[in-house]
């Protein structure tokens, strides 16, 4: 039963992170706009909320100043991919590019030259012998379940969704393309950025050059997984962090299976659902492609 | 039309990764250079180190070598000066340059330049270079390549949980399973055993691998399910993944020991690290460059300090450990220097020494 709990408590923990990183791509991708670039933006939140949290001596600024500087990075890829219709795999991989090196400037200059930051306060959450959680797990299922709300039950989500399918339609009937475009790609960024911050000030307690390390490239992953619905892809980022967390149940000990085996666990696993289980995925069908007023 | 969709935007997210890791300490690509005065002791010794993207304030192996550096200067008037890599790109620029700067000795600081420093060296027979945790890959008679012999202190540390642990459990994360990092998981294993058969304990241990040494998650579920098991002394060597278990056993109000620098003082907030396993790389930038300088260590060797270069140790501020166990750790480093205990680094010498308790 402890086990159970451990396992229940890992998982929950471990795809936080990703939870939030794929929110952020379903919401851009279903506007039609792909966005690589939840990594470099979740890396960007990751400092932001170290550094607020750290000066402000209050997690929630660090929290809320994650979000706000992962939209200001994702404001650029907006830029570039909505208002000059460039391309917005290149633009994603620029920012990829770009923001760890803006997170190590950044806390260069805030921590005296330091490459990670000191120990900032925490977001609060429960520690008990068995059970750990924190409430940034609760605020992504939440975030989750307004974004379907959203994407599904009201007009804004209907509009989204349309822009995402057919641009052209969507403007045809009145639908401000750009705009709607816009404000996901900004969303987006908010919710990589929180990712990040989930990260920094809740699993850990501040921030290193190693804090984000590929977490984006996974949420992306289940984005697809997750066939680009909220509920798919917080179901993929769950499936992730289970196996991952039953990997580490699993290792150590006299358990045979050497580490480096049982560590390819999650992708494989990950991999051989897909396959199994999840069936075609099908992309928004605009997504990944500029609009431009009056082409056809 | 969609499968290709797919595929086409992971082969883009893979790019992605691949980008990213080039990139990974990006932004600037210049390098800054700072130098300390010559003092005017009659001497035209000039050392200079490149670090690596860590940079020259990294609360880690740069910045000890630096601090080693500033007190060569003291003590022996040379001149030294640094330069600081951004990005891994910098490494043969950097050291070319300090090859051009004409120093008479370069250090390149850290593991990650190993590749450069061997491909610099050769193309230039005449300057010697040193590394930190570097290797020297063919023996070229210019490069002498430091490591530390990382099973002493983890050693101590395993001797300090031990005596400390209340449960009679102690655990070890490792970062990716490796002879580097084995060193340091067996070391700290037979320092369990040596503490056990010294005062008729039988404190078991456990040890796990994060494969990564990264994923900060990992490394504090691993902790936290150590800590359910009844673990209430956790050791890592697991760079960032270990920086969450600092965090689980701060949760949980365990204790930690931290690894290569005095991880107590770098985070004063986490109340639970009680010590950490030191490697020295002031003391053995000093004592290597005095020794190239002097002529006592040739060139061309894997160089392995440890305790009888202090190369290794513990810090000395120990408000958590009772000063009885922190003498008997102290004094171990005596017997280890005097060669009365060898330590183990892997399995095999591991069970030998089991058996010779």
């Amino acid at each position: 039963m402890n086990s159970v709990i451990l396992l229940l408590s890992i998982t929950l923990m471990y795809s936080t992170p990703l939870v939030f990183g794929a929110l952020g791509g379903v919401i851009s991708e279903r506007s039609g706009v792909t966005n690589i670039g939840i990594e470099g933006m979740m890396v960007v939140g990751a400092v932001a909320a170290a550094a607020g949290s750290y000066f402000s001596g209050n997690p929630w600024i660090g929290f809320i100043l994650a979000g706000i500087c992962g939209a200001i990075v994702a404001l650029l890829h907006a830029v570039a991919s909505v208002s000059f219709a460039a391309d917005q795999t290149i633009s994603g991989v620029a920012i990829n590019m770009l923001a760890p090196g803006i997170a190590l400037f950044a806390c260069r200059q805030l921590f005296e030259g330091a490459a990670m930051s000191p120990i900032a306060p925490k977001l609060p959450g429960i520690v008990h012998e068995q059970m750990s959680l924190n409430v940034t797990t609760i605020i992504a299922l939440i975030f989750a379940v307004i974004m379907w709300f959203v994407l599904y039950k009201t007009k804004w989500g209907l509009r989204i969704r349309a822009v995402g399918e057919h641009p052209q339609a969507a403007d045809t009937l009145g639908i401000n393309v750009y705009k709607v475009r816009y404000a996901c790609v900004l969303i987006s960024g908010m919710f990589a950025g929180f990712g990040g911050a989930s990260m920094t000030i809740a699993i850990i307690s501040q921030f290193t050059q190693t804090a984000i390390s590929g977490h984006g490239f996974i949420a992306m992953a289940a984005v697809i997984f997750g066939k680009w619905h909220p509920f798919g892809a917080y179901g993929a980022c769950m499936l992730f962090g289970f196996t991952q967390a039953l990997v580490i149940l699993l290792g150590g000990g006299d358990f045979v299976v050497p580490s480096q085996i049982l560590s390819m666990l999650p992708y494989a696993m990950t991999i051989i659902v897909l396959v199994l289980f999840v069936g075609r995925s099908i992309a928004p069908k605009a997504d990944g492609i500029p609009y431009i007023k009056g082409s056809r | 039309m969609a499968m290709g969709s797919i595929t086409r935007r992971s082969m883009l997210g893979m790019m992605g990764m691949g980008a990213l890791t080039l990139a990974a300490c990006g932004g600037s690509s210049e390098s800054g250079a700072e130098s300390g005065g010559a003092d005017a002791a009659g001497t035209n010794v000039k050392i200079e180190m490149v670090t690596d993207t860590g940079g020259v304030n990294d609360q880690s192996f740069n910045q000890l070598a630096w601090a080693g550096m500033g007190q060569l200067q003291e003590e022996t008037g040379w001149e030294v000066s640094y330069l600081e890599s951004k990005q891994d790109s910098d490494y043969m620029t950097n050291l070319d340059k300090a090859v051009d700067d004409e120093a008479s000795i370069v250090w390149g600081i850290g593991f990650s330049m190993s590749d450069a420093i061997n491909a610099v060296a050769d193309q230039n027979p005449d300057v010697t270079f040193a590394s930190i945790e570097g290797t020297n890959e063919n023996s070229k008679e210019n490069l002498t390549a430091v490591a530390f012999k990382s099973e002493e202190p983890s050693f101590v540390v395993g001797y300090i949980a031990a005596r400390m642990s209340e449960s009679g459990k102690v655990g070890f994360i490792g970062g990716m399973e490796s002879e580097t990092i084995k060193a340091f998981e067996y070391g700290y294993y037979a320092g369990v055993e040596y503490a056990n058969k010294e005062n008729g304990t039988s404190v078991t241990y456990q040890g796990q691998y994060a494969e990564s040494f990264s994923d900060a998650a990992k490394g504090k579920s691993i902790a936290q399910k150590m800590i359910k098991d009844g673990c209430d002394v956790m050791f890592h060597a697991a760079g960032g993944a270990g920086v969450g278990m600092l965090e689980a056993c701060n949760d949980s109000k365990v204790f930690s020991i931290g690894v290569d620098q005095d991880q107590a003082a770098l985070f004063p907030e986490y109340e639970t690290i009680v010590t950490s396993a030191l490697k020295r790389v002031d003391n053995a930038v000093i004592v290597v460059s005095k020794g190239i300088i002097d002529g006592s260590i040739e060139g061309g060797q894997n160089l392995m300090l440890g305790a009888a270069d202090d190369a290794v140790g513990i810090p000395e501020g120990h408000d958590k450990v009772p000063d009885d166990v922190y003498e008997a750790a102290v004094a171990l480093f005596d017997d280890i220097k005097a060669g009365d205990i060898v330590v183990p680094a892997d399995k095999d010498a591991f069970d030998a020494f089991v058996k010779s308790l």
